[in-house]
């Protein structure tokens, strides 16, 4: 039987990795109240999946998550953005105005509040798409001359 | 005027969000480009995106001709300035947004032909199309915002999609990524050196409002902070607007790059560079500061002679069309640096005309060299030998061009030197009049080259007969190449531009 030189790391990642993106999550929402926010918690949630692929490998790793995936998560985040600046537009505000999201009276609030959210949630998408984009890129890199070619 | 019945015809709306529509109109369509399988698709979209882009641009030049103060502000958010970030149009960034806007256009009207050839209709044209409006956004970002951090902020969006797209070369040439790279370190240290300076100004103001840290600097000249920050602007800015002799990533990434990159490029990014840079210089700074004076006269205006004299020998002694034209553009880049360092309104104006006319002959030439790329595969000057007989419609237009360099009388060129010339008499600066002509006689060599080589040799090989680019590129070459001779003719719109613009910029009564 072969053994695996791994299953420490391999075990106390699996332990780790639901934890982390939890941690992801609390970072994110937290956010509103306290330190924190979107770009902290995207680097969380890739951190995540970057750990993954170092205990689990490239190809196991680029299984669960495609390249594909990842890349447009962040084309994604940078639509939700920016439609939510066309959206208060549409509404009779003035780019990424959210008071008027909602069109509420002045004195209410929801929509400040929807829109924060909403920008963060964007702002996480792109992040995250963008680091493990960013980690493929140069984890999946082959080199064009082979090692004994120099 | 075509101005007014834009107006006239625009809806509220677009009345109402023109100036960050043009920014975040392509900012939007660059994500759903990313995500499109399909290239040609994308060059579509991107062709409506760029139009949107320029149509905004001229209601936002038309709002801020009409409109009394002569300056437009929007707040992002509805957070009122200086605590918000405000776009704020006035004649100097309304002439620039139509420029890049216009450029951006007729670019991405012509990058398919060029860009299939060169990269292959494969899936990754998508994302370059998506970096290519990534980079027109944070440029217009960068020409229309009133806030110095958020400038920093789309000038980072923009070169970043630069070393994107310049590294997208090496399908082609592998020397791109090398070239890339460099222009990825180059460009890095411009953008942090600008970015120390902004820190130095926010620590000494506590501002980062444009024109609130204007106001706030008169108390505080003597502040060494201030000093350094102002240093540090100036050389962070320089290197991104190519300012001998921080230039020397420019020839390389415009020759290496794809060609319509190149063509992008050299029309729009170190023009918006130096946008930021006469900005900083004449808004937030005033050239009353003894310092700013002092560095008029002894940095910038040296710098700009000696990049109009040595960088136009260096063009003429290169083999590549493309590096040839590359030295120019930094030799074009002091003409304007002279002109912006002569601190009065016709020296302002004069550059900003000449900024305005060269991108019109750089656009052109490169969109020439890129067809004769396509066809021909060459771009030394020994590739063009006879190429005046087997593609007269790219080689004549090249050639107009090419004249409008130089700056013969009936193009554009002419009226930009002309501006400048006596711009610089006014001020007593004879000799530097005497180098500006004789770094046009420079010009005359290595356009005079490469024309010869065109039109009075032999074709290379010469079975290989009529071969003229398609006419998607023929097309937005020849509308450059014709506003070349229009606006070297009747010279009113750009000289208005740039005379509004110089006043915009020096806070002076209108004069004309």
């Amino acid at each position: 039987m072969k053994s695996d030189h791994h299953v420490i790391l391999r075990v106390i990642g699996k332990c780790f990795i639901p934890l982390i993106v939890i941690y992801g999550f609390y970072v994110q929402f937290h956010g509103e109240v306290g330190p924190g926010g979107a770009f902290q918690a995207g680097v969380v949630l890739a951190v995540a999946i970057i750990l993954n692929s170092l205990t689990f490998g490239l190809t196991a790793t680029m299984r669960a998550v495609p390249p594909v995936f990842a890349r447009s998560l962040a084309a994604v985040g940078v639509l939700i953005y920016v439609g939510v600046g066309f959206w208060s537009m549409m509404q009779g505000g003035l780019f990424l105005e959210y008071q008027a999201l909602f069109g509420e009276p002045p004195g209410g609030h929801d929509g400040q509040h929807a829109g924060i959210i909403i920008v963060e949630l964007g702002v996480l998408f792109a992040v995250t798409g963008a680091m493990i984009t960013i980690f493929y890129a140069l984890a999946g890199r082959v080199a064009e001359i082979r090692d004994e070619d120099w | 005027m075509i101005l007014e019945s834009v107006l006239s015809s625009a809806p509220a709306w677009a009345l109402a969000h023109a100036p960050v529509l043009l920014v975040v109109v392509p900012m939007f369509i660059a994500p759903i480009l990313a995500m499109l399988p399909n290239g040609r698709a994308a060059w579509l979209i991107s062709i409506v995106a760029t139009a949107a882009a320029f149509y905004f641009a001229i209601v936002t030049l038309g709002l801020v001709q009409s409109s009394p103060t002569g300056v437009l502000s929007y707040e992002a958010g509805r957070w009122p300035p200086p605590i918000g970030i405000e776009f704020r149009t006035d004649a100097l960034n309304a002439m620039i947004l139509l420029l890049v806007t216009g450029i951006g256009f007729l670019a991405a009207v012509f990058s398919w032909p060029t860009l299939s050839s060169e990269l292959g209709n494969h899936n990754k044209l998508g994302m370059f199309y998506a970096a290519f409006l990534l980079c027109l956004s944070g440029l217009l970002g960068v020409a229309s915002t009133g806030d110095a951090f958020n400038l920093f902020v789309f000038l980072e969006i923009s070169s970043l999609a630069t070393y994107v797209m310049v590294a997208m070369g090496a399908k082609r040439d592998r020397r791109a990524l090398p070239a890339a790279f460099n222009y990825l370190i180059m460009g890095t240290l411009g953008a942090s050196f600008f970015i120390i300076g902004i820190g130095f100004l926010y620590a000494a103001t506590g501002t980062l409002n444009m024109a609130d840290i204007s106001d706030r600097l008169p108390a505080l000249t003597d502040s060494r902070a201030v000093q350094v920050g102002f240093a540090f602007i100036i050389v962070g800015l320089g290197l991104k607007a190519a300012m001998w002799p921080l230039h020397q990533w420019l020839p390389n990434a415009y020759s290496y790059s794809p060609s319509f990159v190149t063509v992008f490029l050299s029309a729009t990014a170190t023009k918006v560079a130096l946008y930021a840079l006469i900005r900083f210089l004449f808004t937030v700074f005033q050239p009353e500061y003894t310092f700013e004076m002092a560095s008029f006269s002894w940095v910038l205006a040296p710098l700009g002679i000696a990049a109009m004299v040595i960088c136009s020998f260096q063009a003429v002694f290169q083999t590549d069309v493309r590096r040839t034209l590359a030295y120019s553009s930094v030799a074009q880049v002091g003409y304007m640096l002279l002109g912006v360092s002569l601190a009065t309104a016709p020296g302002v104006a004069a550059g900003l005309l000449h900024l305005f006319n060269h991108a019109l002959m750089k656009g052109a030439l490169f969109m020439a060299v890129a067809g004769i790329v396509m066809t021909h595969q060459g771009t030394t000057i020994r590739d063009f030998a006879g190429l005046g007989r087997t593609a007269p419609w790219t080689m004549t237009a090249f050639a107009i061009a090419g004249l409008s360099l130089i700056g013969v009388p009936l193009t554009a060129g002419f009226m930009s030197k002309l501006q400048l010339g006596a711009a610089l008499f006014a001020e007593g600066w004879w000799w530097a009049v005497l180098l500006v002509v004789f770094s046009s006689f420079l010009a005359v060599f290595y356009i005079g080259r490469i024309l010869q080589a065109a039109f009075f040799q032999p074709p290379v090989n010469p079975r290989k007969t009529h071969k003229e680019a398609p006419l998607l590129i023929l097309v937005p070459l020849w509308i450059l190449a014709l506003a070349n001779i229009y606006f070297g003719i009747a010279a009113d719109f750009p000289l208005g531009l740039a005379r509004d613009g110089a006043v915009a910029a020096l806070g002076l009564e209108a004069f004309r």
